[in-house]
């Protein structure tokens, strides 16, 4: 059965590590939803986020190659216990006559904010798991998206232990 | 000491005890080669085309276990060094491979002879390395050598900026390197070879079925040890011929699409098989579906990802094959449990009534050279004690299955990626690193053009190796195909305007014979082994035209359903 799966990487912060992934992802025909990728506070390192689906053997075999990658420093699948899961959205939608106050009024529902106001658009700004920033979307339902900008999910395993060095 | 990044190149080869390096200059590298000028330590072969060079050091690698080296030039000679590094990755070839680039202000330009080969190679190596910093050369030198070299070996490229290479730096050859994100494996989990253990010496009809992984790491001996222990029927993949001695009669052959009945059978029935070193390849599973119903899978292997990648296993063991072979000898020694003598004695009824099949046997009464023939006679001729490289195509399953080896690193051949043109040069690499001793390459009339230019650096380094050309007029292996699947429709299968090959040989200074007859076949191969033994020697054997390659496992069938001629 095909499920989803959050792989979080710690990647040497060197030109091509990020090639040497996403090729890995292409050459094999994984799936890869989102990618995600920032150095850390430790400046020699990246970490990576990729969403990705599939069956548990794939999803074995994509942990296994990713971990032959001589950049490839740790990984953890964190579907594997219990995690938090982020990603920020910035979206530009209509809010003309009614739609104005609908538009704010959902935003705050979804703990959105407006962060850029224009006379006939919002531009808001929300975080959240994947769902919560989809189910947004379609709630916004007759009103106009004119521009969606996800920054791909991020995550970080719960309690006290972490990946590090 | 302050030294030019050229010389540090150099330096780090020496230091490495690199002896042999294959290459071919350009723009990007002549600092690099006049460093080598300056100096005779290590010595520098060349090569005609960088494929050649790459094949080279292959075979270089493979008949030593020592990492090959490579040097070419950027752009053409990086993309033209592809096909060798590819055909190394896929049978875990230590090598490393040194490609010129242009000056960093340039790189991104399009300008002359630049290409992206840390992009180009990325996905047919183990690693690479751009040197941005004549700082960096020595370091990325000495990882670059312990990649190929350590856990599943595999060529690593490393890209040096030509301007890098005039750039002046302190140099000191780190002793130790540590990379950080990279330890392999070596040391097998001990409970689970016990647990592997108690599991074999349980089984009714055990099966052993080794690949490569057992040359690579230089456990012959332990698998001999293991497997008279086990007493249980053992074969080999096409990469892993001569790991076990194919004269016991424990051995029954190579396995899969063209492997032995018996071999393929006993594969099929076993109730527990034991895999050491191989990666269950769809050349030797056949349809994974019907692929060893009945067993319980132990698999031994130092890459993680190849365990359970196409065939389920249930008693995984990542670590390098010797270390955990000696583990289960050891096991071994200290256990009274020993195999069902019962069971083994009915086991070995059936594989031996599997192999009454006699399934290589074939018509010898066509008054044609029959390529089997050839290679049967050419055991005799060398003892059985050649180093044999082989091409890619009919020829190459001939030579496997009618030359038996006994010991390894004797058999190279481009198992994984299948590469024509690959025998010559790496025949040429062979033959560099065992002066003394007979080389001989397998080719076909297609292989041999598709690196025949080598035939001059043989001629300059006098490199004495014997082409042994079955030639059928035909891309067999192509055409064979064509006559099962295709109603015999030979499409593009027919190599017509051959070449005069014994002329081709003499024009390039080498000794060339035409054997047309079976009763000449003998004789030939005896010249060519005594009278013209420091000599090249290309013999072009007329054989017959549409022999094939049996037995056949078409694809999709399972390991039980074979063509049997
Ligand atoms: C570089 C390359 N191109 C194409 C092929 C596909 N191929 C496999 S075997 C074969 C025919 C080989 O012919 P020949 O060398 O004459 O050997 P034979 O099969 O006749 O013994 C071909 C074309 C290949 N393996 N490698």
């Amino acid at each position: 059965m095909n499920r989803k799966h959050i792989i979080s990487i710690l990647l040497e912060n060197e030109s091509g590590a990020l090639s040497r992934v996403a090729g890995l992802f292409s050459a094999r025909a994984y799936n890869i939803e989102s990618l995600t990728v920032a150095p850390t506070d430790d400046e020699t390192l990246s970490r990576m986020t990729v969403v990705t689906s599939g069956t548990e053997e794939i999803v074995e075999q994509i942990m296994k190659q990713l971990n032959k990658l001589v950049d490839v420093v740790k990984l953890i699948d964190l579907t594997e216990s219990s995690f938090i899961e982020r990603e920020l959205m910035l979206a530009k939608v209509e809010a003309t006559s009614d739609a104005r106050s609908e538009v704010k009024r959902l935003a705050d529902i979804f703990r959105g904010r407006i962060i850029d106001v224009t006379d006939n658009t919002y531009t808001i700004e929300m975080t959240g798991k994947g769902e919560k920033l989809d189910a947004f979307l379609t709630a916004l339902s007759s009103i106009s998206i004119y521009e969606v900008v996800r920054s791909g999910a991020i995550g970080i395993g719960r309690g006290e232990k972490s990946l590090t060095l | 000491m302050e030294l030019t990044g050229a010389e540090i190149v150099v330096q780090c080869l020496k230091e490495e005890g690199v002896e042999h390096v294959f290459g071919y200059p350009g723009g990007a590298v002549l600092h690099i080669y006049d460093a080598f000028y300056k100096q005779d330590d290590v010595k520098h072969i060349l090569v005609r085309h960088e494929q050649g060079a790459t094949h080279a050091a292959d075979g270089y690698a493979r008949s030593t276990g020592k990492p090959g080296v490579v040097l070419v030039t950027s752009g053409p000679g990086a993309t033209n060094a592809v096909t060798g590094i590819a055909t190394a990755y896929l049978d875990s070839i230590p090598m490393v491979v040194l490609t010129g680039q242009v000056p960093r202000p340039l790189i991104g330009n399009d300008a002359f002879q630049e290409v992206d080969s840390v992009g180009i190679t990325r996905p047919i190596v183990k690693h690479n390395f751009l040197v941005e910093d004549v700082k960096d050369l020595a370091s990325v030198m000495k990882k670059a050598f312990y990649i190929a070299t350590t856990g599943r070996p595999g060529p690593v490229v490393v890209d040096i900026p030509k301007d890098v290479t005039a750039h002046k730096t302190e140099f000191s050859y780190p002793r130790d390197i540590k990379v950080r994100s990279y330890h392999p494996t070596v040391k097998g989990h001990t409970g689970q070879i016990k647990k592997a253990l108690d599991i074999i010496l349980d089984a009714k009809c055990p099966m052993i079925y080794t690949g490569g992984g057992v040359i690579l790491s230089n456990a012959s001996e332990e698998l001999v040890s293991f497997a008279r222990a086990i007493g249980a029927p053992i074969t080999n993949t096409l990469m892993g011929l001569g790991a076990y001695p194919a004269s016991d009669e424990q051995f029954v052959g190579m396995l899969g699409m063209h492997g032995t009945y018996e071999a393929n059978m006993s594969m099929h029935n076993c109730d527990v098989l034991i895999a050491i070193g191989a990666r269950f390849d769809d050349r030797v599973t056949g349809n994974l579906e019907k692929f060893c119903p009945s067993a319980t899978i132990v698999h031994v292997d130092i890459d993680p990802a190849s365990i359970s990648k196409n065939v389920k296993v249930d008693v995984p063991i990542v670590g390098d094959v010797k270390q955990v072979m000696e583990d289960f000898n050891k096991l071994l020694q200290d256990t009274k449990k020993r195999p069902d003598a019962a069971a083994m004695k009915a086991w070995w009824k059936q594989v031996n009534e599997w192999r009454a099949q006699d399934c290589l046997k074939y018509d010898t009464d066509t008054g044609t050279i029959k390529p089997q023939y050839v290679i049967q006679q050419l055991h005799e001729a060398t003892d059985g004690d050649a180093f044999v490289v082989s091409d890619v195509g009919q020829h190459q399953m001939f030579a496997a299955q009618y030359y038996p080896f006994d010991k390894p690193r004797r058999w190279i051949n481009s198992g994984g990626l299948g590469t024509m043109g690959f025998g010559l040069p790496a025949a040429m690499g062979v033959q560099m690193a065992h002066p003394d001793e007979t080389v001989v390459c397998v080719t076909g009339e297609g292989s041999i053009q598709m690196c025949i230019q080598e035939l001059a650096t043989c001629l300059q380094y006098g490199l004495p190796v014997k082409i042994i050309n079955l030639n059928n007029r035909f891309l067999g292996m192509v055409r064979q195909w064509q006559e099962f699947f295709y109603e015999k429709r030979y499409a593009m299968s027919y190599m017509e305007s051959l070449p005069d090959f014994v002329k081709l040989a003499e024009a390039y200074g080498h000794i060339g014979i035409k054997v047309e007859k079976p009763e000449d076949v003998r004789a030939a191969l005896d010249k060519a082994m005594t009278e013209y033994k420091d000599r090249l020697v290309f013999i072009d054997f007329i054989t017959d035209r549409e022999e094939n390659v049996y037995p056949m496992i078409p694809a999709g069938a399972g390991l039980n359903e074979m063509i049997l001629i």
